[in-house]
């Protein structure tokens, strides 16, 4: 049976901003199906003792001391920048509020 | 998808409104940790600093940049949980907020979702009038702030009608700790003044704790407020509005009550609220509809692959909570002890922003009487007509010790004094420079007062006979005669036995 329709596809394609042809609607709808029901035959063979895994590596707390570094250098921020204006990253008109 | 709205809004006036209907509200607090480095990159947190002068890849979402946890941010929020009697998750793991925004460079916030670091939390809020209202704490979790958009273009420097914006990242990467109530219900008409003890209470609580300097005008502290109205407290809650980005103690107050009238109006004339966001105008204090909710608001959280979960130790929770210093509540207990201050006073002075100056003008060597008079009396009607805070006036507590200082030792009288506090908040320096440069200090050659006496008697003879006749009351006039000629440079008391010295009579 068919857990994720084309629809679902397309919705949360709209909503990652990825710009999907037809046919691959068609194509993801299965083969994210394939991979939902694989971690769902994964959730009925593993008991209520196992808890669920968002990590692979068994480590916690890996913290960083509160030190500054030097920023990088404003030249070097902005570099990559398709436009700019007094130090700062230009972007064309946002149409939405956030 | 934004929608605005012309012309006036209905409003009912807000006490028919609060007669009629019940509200309910809840706020979420953002305050910003005032760590030495971001949440997750060692790029340094610096306030008013050029454009972009303070990132690094990691704030900036450059690809392949990796975040490491400020492990000094995890305490503060550990801190912060446990002065809001939180229950300090065992595990908790950070999880993505995926949306497109600018000021979000890598088009996600990484933030806590299904597993806070603190939950299940209260706070006791205690209200002008000195009634304690329990406002109980969903949750509070750990997460980064955004950068700072500018619009240009367009008449206002808002976002309608702007050509293009400009992105500035120093404050992307931040630590935030956002604070989240459970629907606040039971404070019918009190509401507003609720709310704002709230987050009044919240700022308070981050500077005892150190973990933010808490000014509420550089935006460390900002509020998103929610609020509903239903027919009655048994009834089912109603649609709520969520007003952003509310910055102020009294805006908080002001947009409660706004919103209530405004929604007073909808569901009276039979209308119905639309959940939306709302915002707020401080110049006008109206809330006008931001976004609807809808499909975009489908964050499609999902867990942080590049963090590792985070479980602080029992034990480590415990050293926070012992080394938690005393909280605002009770500090001002303690204070009111000390200065054997009365409950009205003290609740002025809490509510003036004048508790801290008091305690440090004490500690400069002024009594709590002595010290709460200036900051309460000539400060605080200065301060009426500024918009600002008492802590904002060029004065410190060091030199309201320092002119009651010059008023214990005689030097100066209350009068003098006056002009001289004028002189330091007119940057003319410190109290003793002030009466040294404007030549303030009482007279107390006591040759120059007996000659000013002496015009004095000779100006109204007949009081000197009555005085001498047993009327001492009478020495006033020739009192204020001698301060006029001084033009009030002189020592009142010192004058007053002087005349009577001179007349012969018992004071």
């Amino acid at each position: 049976m068919s857990t994720i329709s084309r629809d679902e596809v397309a919705r949360v394609a709209g909503l990652a901003r990825i710009d999907l042809t037809s046919d691959e609607l068609d194509r993801l709808a299965g083969e994210l199906d394939v991979i939902v029901q694989s971690v769902a035959r994964i959730s009925e063979v593993a008991t209520a003792d196992v808890p669920a895994t968002s990590h692979p590596l068994p480590m916690f707390n890996v913290f960083r001391a509160d030190v500054p570094e030097p920023s990088l250098p404003v030249a070097d921020v902005l570099a990559g920048a398709p436009a700019s204006e007094e130090g700062r990253f230009m972007v064309p008109q946002i149409l939405e509020e956030d | 998808m934004s929608i605005s709205t012309h012309g006036p809004i209905d409003l009912i006036d807000y006490d028919e409104a609060v007669a009629r209907f019940d509200p309910v509200f809840g706020i979420e607090v953002h305050v910003e940790l005032g760590t030495k480095t971001k949440m997750f990159d060692s790029a340094p947190q610096v306030f008013g600093a050029e454009p972009n002068t303070a990132v690094s890849p990691t704030s900036l979402g450059l690809p392949g940049a990796l975040p490491v946890v400020n492990g000094t941010a995890v305490e503060y929020a550990i801190r912060i949980g446990l002065a809001l009697n939180c229950t300090i998750a065992e595990t908790c793991r950070f999880a993505r907020k995926n949306y497109f925004y600018p000021d979000v460079p890598k088009n996600f916030q990484t933030s806590q979702f299904d597993e806070p670091i603190a939950f299940d939390g209260y706070l006791d809020v205690e209200l002008e009038d000195g009634t304690i209202f329990r406002v109980e704490i969903e949750r509070a979790h750990m997460e980064e702030d955004a950068g700072k958009n500018t619009h240009v273009g367009g008449a206002t420097g808002r976002i309608q009608g702007a050509e293009y914006s400009l992105v500035d990242y120093n404050r992307a990467g931040i630590p935030l700790v956002e604070i989240v109530t459970r629907p606040i219900e039971g404070g019918g008409a009190r509401t507003p003044e609720i709310a704002r003890a709230y987050v009044r209470s919240l700022r308070d609580i981050f500077r005892a704790l150190e973990v933010s300097e808490a000014r509420m005008e550089r935006g460390n502290v900002r509020a998103d407020v929610n609020l509903s109205l239903r027919a009655t407290p048994e009834s089912p809650l109603g649609t709520r509005s969520e007003t952003k980005n509310v910055n102020s103690f009294r805006s908080v107050e002001r947009a409660i009550r706004f919103e209530v009238s405004r929604q007073a109006a909808l569901l009276a004339a039979g209308g119905v609220v639309v959940q939306e966001t709302r915002h707020w105008h401080e110049d006008t204090g109206t809330t006008t509809a931001g976004r609807i909710k809808s499909d975009a608001d489908d964050y499609r959280y999902f867990p942080e692959p590049d963090l590792l979960p985070i479980a602080p130790s029992r034990e480590w929770v415990e050293e926070i909570r012992a080394g938690l210093p005393e909280m605002p509540v009770a500090r001002r207990n303690r204070l009111q002890g000390d200065w054997a201050f009365a409950d009205a006073e003290m609740r002025d002075v809490v509510n003036a922003g004048a508790l801290d100056l008091i305690e440090a003008t004490v500690a400069a060597g002024a009594s709590p009487a002595s010290a709460r008079k200036w900051w309460m009396g000539e400060l605080a009607r200065v301060v009426k007509t500024t918009d600002g805070e008492l802590e904002d006036l060029p004065i410190t507590p060091v030199q309201v010790a320092d002119l009651q200082g010059l008023v214990d030792s005689g030097a100066l009288n209350d009068k003098l004094a006056k002009q001289v506090l004028e002189g330091v908040l007119a940057g003319e320096g410190s109290p003793q420079e002030v009466v040294t440069a404007r030549g303030l200090g009482v007279v107390s050659d006591d040759g120059a007062l007996l000659a000013a006496i002496d015009e004095a008697l000779a100006a109204q003879p007949d009081v000197a006979e009555k005085i001498r006749g047993g009327k001492i009351a009478a020495v006033g006039s020739v009192v204020g005669g001698v301060m006029k000629a001084t033009r009030g440079q002189a020592d009142a008391g010192r004058v007053r036995a002087l005349i009577l010295e001179k007349l012969g009579v018992e004071g």
